[in-house]
């Protein structure tokens, strides 16, 4: 058994660990260890064309699990309080949210944005001031940033409702016994004890944004995110520059899943 | 302002995020799906059937999937079951939570930089040259459907232990005893009562995974080399390359379709065995 698991960890490990070594190689070769250097990962890291995807990517990781994580707290304690169909409405958008596969989200953002954009884009130039160059609406960072969080605040709404049905109700009902009012109640009592899992759904997802290639493939428009630059360079050949560059995703994602975890644990054992 | 309007001001950003980004988009492809190709390709509305009836011309795809999903599935399922009860019942309490985490963890990781590294055990400078070198030859690996399964079974194995340990870890330990005491042997008490009891976890498992899998694209573009494709690669394929929105949309919608109905399927049989649904949070 305990060498079943042993085997089953190194299973999920090794291929992790063999990018890691190969980033280090000092060859040209992706597939021979030649000695040991940091030279692809300086290379990677003054690529201009890596750098670019690797703002566009934290930018969109950034702000859309800022708006997820906000507004997704905002819906999971307004849920947390009401009943009746509002709730079963909500209930079934975040079933849907999350089971709709991540291929389809893409596509429907894609021709549902494009259709309307193709609607919009005349009205606009038609009632700018001439003279001017009218703007035009198309795909790219901002039609991205709008899909991920709408996928986004679903994930943060589930984690922040586990976080305030786990709390004890009498803490609340105290607050309430010793006069205080209901927003009092809220930002003394229960922001602080839902506060850790907020944070935890920011840093999921921040991961998900920034590991995300299916939608950014369809949603993107002519921006290039770090996944599709790493999928297109891919399907150009192994290089051990793509070594140092995945080596790196996974070492930010694991930094950030870490701290998730500690986050979860820790509000976890005080609203006990 | 009332208890209740101040709720609905709080929900009002999320549900119109809702509306404008999953609503409106997934009625367009549902209201395209009955449209016709544009001469340059894109949308011309219309109301026919005539996309569904051509859904035919992407029946590998679909086939494809409806093997290979099941099977990766299984595979996951019979490699995850041994783990997840050695970490449910065999692990002290100290270790159990740093060796579950450790098993979440990489499904959180880059599924890109995942499968990619696959590719690199694989190919051609992988695993077959270490086979080769001790006097196995000639074996191809990367782009076949055993490739596919790998990457399969690498990505979504922590998906599938996470529900099965859950479901391990509840059991009454006094069951266990109570089964040896009454003479069971340990092979027995496992299939009439360790196994009976964990079908929740299994069941849960075994959905989550096929579900993601219906909609996959990455593990067979990247392993797969074009030759072991996915509906996921299909739908690329229609809208990317060749544009075709309406007939793309109908096969989207009929991908979503038959999800339902497996989950449909699925729900019957867990009320039917009657155990418990396991709420799955994955961190």
């Amino acid at each position: 058994m305990r060498v079943y698991a042993t085997l089953v960890y190194l299973f999920l490990y090794i291929p992790i660990g063999v990018i890691a070594l190969f980033s280090f190689n000092a060859g040209r070769h992706a597939s021979q260890l030649q000695g040991f250097s940091i030279k692809w990962y300086g290379k990677a890291l003054n690529n201009p064309f890596v750098m670019d995807a690797l703002e566009t990517s934290l930018i969109v990781a950034l702000v859309s699990a800022t708006f997820a994580s906000v507004f997704g707290a905002m819906a999971a304690v307004a849920l947390h309080g009401i009943k009746g169909p509002v709730r079963t409405i909500f209930d079934g958008l975040i079933y849907v949210a999350v089971m709709i596969p991540g291929i389809v989200i893409g596509i429907a953002t894609l021709i549902g944005l494009v259709t309307l954009f193709d609607q919009l884009n005349p009205m606009i130039a038609a009632i700018w001031p001439g003279g001017f160059e009218p703007p035009k609406l198309q795909m790219g960072m901002l039609s991205l940033i709008a899909a991920h969080t709408m996928f986004l605040m679903a994930l943060c709404i589930i984690i922040v409702r586990a976080r305030l049905s786990g709390m004890d109700r009498s803490l609340t009902e105290a607050s309430a016994d010793l006069y205080a009012t209901p927003m009092a109640t809220f930002r003394q009592v229960t922001l602080p004890l839902i506060f850790p899992a907020i944070v935890a759904g920011f840093l999921l997802s921040f991961t998900f944004s920034f590991d995300d290639f299916i939608i950014a493939f369809f949603v993107a428009g002519s921006e290039t995110t770090l996944p599709i630059y790493v999928f297109s360079s891919i399907r150009r050949g192994v290089t051990p520059e793509i070594n140092a560059i995945g080596t790196m995703v996974l070492g930010v994602s694991l930094v950030l899943l870490v701290t998730a975890q500690i986050l979860l644990r820790r509000g976890e054992k005080k609203s006990r | 302002m009332t208890q209740r309007t101040r709720n609905l001001l709080l929900l009002a950003p999320a549900g119109a995020w809702f509306l404008l980004m999953l609503i409106v988009p997934l009625s367009v492809v549902f209201i395209f799906s009955f449209g016709e190709r544009g001469p340059a390709g894109g949308y011309v509305p219309a109301l026919t059937l005539e996309q569904y009836a051509n859904l035919p011309a992407r029946w590998a795809a679909f086939r494809n999937t409806m093997i290979l999903a099941p099977t990766g599935t299984l595979a996951a399922l019979l490699i995850a079951y041994p783990l997840a009860y050695f970490l449910a019942v065999k692990v002290s309490a100290k270790w159990k939570m740093t060796l579950l985490v450790l098993v979440i963890v990489p499904f959180w990781t880059s599924i890109l930089i995942r499968s990619y590294a696959w590719i690199f055990l694989l190919g051609g400078r992988g695993i077959p040259a270490l086979l080769d070198w001790i006097g196995i030859e000639g074996v191809r690996l990367i782009n076949t459907p055993f490739s596919v399964l790998v990457g399969i079974v690498y990505g979504y194995l922590p998906l599938m232990v996470f529900p099965i340990f859950v479901s391990l870890d509840r059991l009454d330990k006094r069951l266990l005893e109570a089964s040896s005491d009454l003479g069971a042997r340990p092979w027995r008490t496992f299939l009439q009562v360790t196994l009976p009891l964990s079908i929740p976890g299994i069941a849960t498992g075994c959905m989550l995974v096929f579900i993601l899998l219906m909609g996959e694209y990455l593990i067979p573009a990247l392993l797969g080399g074009g030759k072991v494709f996915f509906v996921g690669n299909a739908l690329v394929d229609l809208f990317l390359q060749s544009r075709n929105w309406a007939f793309g949309s109908a096969v989207a919608v009929t991908l979503v379709v038959v999800m339902l109905i497996t989950v449909t399927i699925y729900m019957r049989f867990i009320s039917r065995v009657g155990g418990t649904r396991d709420d799955v949070a994955l961190m």
